[in-house]
């Protein structure tokens, strides 16, 4: 397994929670994002992911440097799964640690903001009457994100 | 030759994955106006465009070669 990276399996989040801890590391913050069954009162009934997969692992090690540097003596490893999801899957998980509590969590939410950005990575959303891309969710009103 | 990739929603309206054009030489932009009178319903605007895996300017010229890829609006997470 790699520190950044695109799989197509079941995540185990631990295994992420394990390649950023460290004895410097006071904190450690695991985000796992879930396919949700309802947005906006629609139903999902599963979600298809697809990715750029060498641009994607490139954007999320980027995503890394970029925490890395802005939080001195931060770690950080994310995956994410792409394919076919069923609700309450794990779709993301990011491990932060660092040395005190805070940095951890304020550079983990930093971490899925910018992903939404910058990794070439869609979803489908399939419901029980048809199907559509989503994109763009930064400009959606909140509820839509994770 | 130019290898362009096409993902999600554009591959479903171009309905290719990927072709090869004889672009090079010419620019983002130039390529980018290829794109959406070939496929009329390309999601002008929507879309930034790759080149060998990192994103690149609409006046960035293109190379023999370049991997170019078509990205939509993301939505991972």
């Amino acid at each position: 397994m790699k520190t950044f990276e695109i799989v197509t399996e079941a995540i185990n989040p631990q295994l992420y929670a394990d390649i950023v801890l460290r004895p410097e590391a006071g904190a450690v913050t695991l985000f796992t994002g879930h396919v949700r069954e309802w947005t906006k009162g629609v139903r999902t009934l599963h979600l298809s992911y697809e990715a750029y997969v060498p641009m994607a692992e490139k954007k999320l090690a980027q995503i890394g440097e970029e925490i890395e540097e802005r939080w001195e003596g931060t770690k950080v490893a994310i995956a994410h799964r792409i394919g076919e999801l069923q609700i309450s899957d794990i779709a993301v998980v990011i491990a932060v640690s660092s040395p005190h509590r805070k940095t951890a969590y304020e550079a983990n939410e930093y971490a899925i903001e910018r992903i939404k950005e910058i990794v070439p990575i869609w979803k489908k959303e399939i419901w029980e009457d048809g199907e559509e891309w989503i994109g763009d969710q930064k400009k959606k009103p909140e509820g839509e994100l994770t | 030759m130019i290898s362009l990739r096409y993902f999600a929603g554009l591959r479903e309206q171009t309905g290719v994955t990927e072709e090869q054009v004889d672009m090079a030489g010419r620019t983002v932009a130039e390529l980018w106006e290829w794109a959406t009178e070939k496929y009329p319903d390309f999601l002008s605007g929507a879309a930034r465009v790759a080149v060998n895996e990192e994103y690149a300017l609409p006046t960035d010229v293109l190379e023999a070669g370049d991997i170019v890829a078509f990205i939509p609006p993301v939505s991972g997470g």
